[in-house]
């Protein structure tokens, strides 16, 4: 009798349309994706038990990092259609006569957040170097000059007129100083902002009733 | 050339065992596409964890100069002081213990940021509105209580109003506070269930106090 070999045939998935898919659906995303502009600095945030979601559109941001330097960044509102930070510049641009071109004011209406001096707004938008940027980046001036109101004020005070509905987000570094936060609630108080969120990173932590004895 | 040939035959001969090996590199991708599923599921879940929060806070208005009359008359015997400062320090005095006349106390109490700290001093002033909050929250959980979570959270707030003798805590720092610092008091205020907190400004009394207690 002849022996019949029964061949086994080893199970051999074949992977390569598996790759090729992923390596498409990788390039397409890569593609449609709109990059988030990057913050002034990155922030680390303190924690708390506070469950509230931060709010990402109708938000002033105000940013302070751990070296106490303050930044502004307002959003483009609901369905970014308003352009709120393209108003904004533009109003700026004419009370304070900052000679900004239409492809500036572009600019700045993509950006996030910044922190320095009005009339150094020009340079900075006009800079390409990444190192030369973040070292513009002095803060936004808090101090009153005479009898004007601190930048900061300015900046809070335009934006809140553009869109009432913001709310004050202060996303401060766990490391800051809190005499640098204080001042820029002081700042904003006097611009008529009582209500404030700070930004933490959730903890969650509970009491019981066995913490009591 | 004849030598090739030669090669070439007698490798034949042999059963392919002279015949040159083949150079085509078969990698099996199997555990990089395992790993790679891996990952993404790993990631897709972290980010979703990280949303950052934030934290409600009202500031009381600022008082224009003309019109700050005397300070409203706090009950001395339910305020409590916690003074800020830096290196994640704590102290704190019970505006009860002033000596008569006084405004400041003579020492105030080191305490820290720790469960055995802060928060065990706060629970026990506030133990009757936290044990009553605490109980409603574990009967909601437990299913004996219904409560839509907007009707839970407007019970808690009339809980805290109820308590005409729960703590008022003023909380104080000084210039060399961390931001952090003060998140931490205003969340230990939201753990504990603190119905009456205010951050006000710190006397130059209290920070010599602070100056002078033992580190």
């Amino acid at each position: 009798m002849a022996k019949i070999k029964l061949k086994r045939a080893q199970p051999h998935v074949d992977m390569t349309p598996m790759v090729d898919l992923f390596s498409l659906l990788l390039t397409f995303f890569m593609l449609t994706a709109s990059f988030k502009p990057q913050e002034a600095k990155v922030i680390d945030s303190p924690m708390s038990v506070s469950e509230k979601a931060t709010p990402d559109k109708d938000v002033i941001s105000v940013l302070v990092s751990n070296d106490d330097k303050v930044f502004f960044s307002m959003d483009n509102g609901k369905d970014t259609s308003a352009h709120y930070r393209n108003q904004l510049i533009t109003k700026i641009n004419d009370l304070y006569r900052l000679s900004l071109t239409e492809k500036e004011i572009t600019k700045f209406g993509q950006g996030s957040s910044f922190g320095m001096p009005m009339k150094k707004l020009k340079a900075f938008l006009n800079e390409e170097n990444a190192d030369t940027k973040e070292a513009m980046q002095t803060g936004i001036p808090m101090d009153t000059v005479g009898d004007q109101y601190p930048e900061l004020a300015i900046w809070v005070a335009y934006a809140r007129e553009l869109n009432p509905l913001a709310e004050v987000a202060i996303n401060g570094d766990a490391e800051a100083n809190y005499k640098t936060v204080k001042k820029v609630m002081d700042v904003m108080q006097n611009a008529g902002v009582n209500r404030f969120n700070l930004v933490t990173n959730l903890q969650k932590e509970e009491a019981t009733l066995e913490d009591i004895k | 050339m004849a030598e090739i040939i030669e090669n070439t035959g007698s490798g034949k001969k042999e059963g392919g065992r002279r015949a040159p090996k083949r150079m085509g590199a078969h990698i099996d991708m199997t555990p990089m596409v395992d790993l790679m599923c891996l990952l993404i599921t790993f990631f897709m879940l972290t980010t979703a964890f990280s949303k950052p929060k934030v934290m409600e806070i009202t500031m009381p208005e600022k008082d224009k100069p003309e019109d700050v009359k005397d300070a409203p008359k706090v009950d001395a015997h339910r305020t409590y002081s916690i003074l800020l400062t830096g290196d994640d320090k704590v102290f704190w005095y019970h505006h009860g213990e002033v000596p008569e006349g006084q405004t400041f106390p003579t020492t105030i109490r080191k305490t820290d940021f720790s469960k055995d700290g802060l928060r065990k001093i706060l629970l026990n002033k506030n133990e009757k509105v936290f044990s009553e909050i605490f109980e409603l929250k574990d009967k909601v959980k437990k299913g004996e209580l219904v409560l839509v979570e907007d009707s839970l959270n407007a019970q808690i707030k009339r809980i805290k109003k109820s308590d005409k003798k729960a703590p008022i805590i003023l909380i104080k720092a000084d210039e060399k506070t961390k931001y952090k610092s003060i998140v931490n008091v205003v969340d230990e205020m939201a753990i504990c269930n603190i119905a009456n907190y205010a951050i006000v400004d710190i006397a130059p009394e209290e920070i010599a106090l602070i100056e002078q207690a033992p580190k």
